[in-house]
């Protein structure tokens, strides 16, 4: 560790607000996919931090990163699917445009 | 000299996590969402850059070539087939970022207080082994065989979906 792991957690914080950010105020669906995927990877900052410094594995940290990978890359597969079909049906990608299930 | 090229480090280190955090922003606050795609590209790569910080190697290889390479291209294919390019004029945000902005940044205090108050039991510089390709693979085949499998379940299944949910005509 060159630089202390707090700074490492600090910044995978930040980017995961970021990401919180992202979706609470995206109106455009791939907008908000795209800050899904930041907040995954703001946890896969932490989890290889803490391989490399707590761990009692080191190699723990990095094998759930590559499983936290796979999943955001199915994750990312499905909904994009989701917003084509969509975008093929209702001619929009905007959030508050899609009121179907609502009142 | 030694300490020299630390601080030398360090101080790339740092520059590479404000500059993806820039980016960051960029890609939430930007109103075309291609250049938002864009901007996250550059968060991708420095999250790379501290992986590679922390000598995981081969897991910023595989970020890159999965991320970069394929999430942000099906991304950027998925924004040209859908958006109203023609149309600058659609607001990207709603009306919400101003009580987003004071949660997200109630949250982060919140965070930084328990990140610095606990105490992490942190090994000593020099301790940890580097982990080698080898054994994440070994890691990968004997101690986490079982969600290995359950991930390969999940991938294909996750792409047989899209497909059917894509597909022109429903079945």
């Amino acid at each position: 560790m060159i630089i202390p792991l707090e700074h490492y957690l600090i910044f995978g914080a930040v980017l995961f607000t970021i990401g919180i950010y992202g979706i609470l105020v995206r109106r455009n669906i791939i907008g908000i996919l795209i800050s899904i995927e930041m907040i995954l990877n703001a946890v896969n900052v932490n989890l290889v931090a803490f391989s490399r410094s707590t761990s009692a594995s080191p190699e723990t940290g990095q094998i759930f990163a590559i499983f936290v990978i796979a999943l955001a890359a199915a994750a990312a597969v499905v909904g994009l699917a989701l917003v084509l079909a969509l975008f093929r049906v209702r001619k929009t990608v905007l959030t508050d445009e899609i009121t179907l299930l609502k009142w | 000299m030694i300490s020299e090229m630390q601080t030398g480090i360090q101080i790339g280190i740092y520059l590479v996590m404000a500059l993806s955090v820039f980016a960051a922003l960029a890609a939430v606050n930007l109103p075309n969402i291609f250049h938002a795609a864009l901007a996250f590209i550059g968060t991708l790569l420095g999250i790379a850059g501290i992986f590679i910080s922390l000598r995981a190697d081969f897991l910023a290889l595989a970020h890159i070539l999965i991320y970069v390479g394929a999430v942000m291209t099906l991304v950027i294919f998925a924004i040209m087939l859908t958006q109203r390019l023609s149309d600058p004029n659609v607001r990207q945000h709603n009306n919400l970022s101003a009580p987003a902005f004071l949660g997200g940044l109630a949250f982060l205090t919140l965070m930084a207080k328990l990140i610095y108050t606990t105490p992490w039991p942190v090994k000593a510089a020099g301790t940890v082994p580097h982990v080698s390709v080898m054994d994440l693979g070994q890691a990968l085949m004997t101690t986490y065989v079982f969600p290995f499998e359950v991930i390969s379940v999940v991938l294909i299944s996750a792409l047989l979906g899209a497909i059917v949910i894509a597909k022109k005509d429903p079945l």
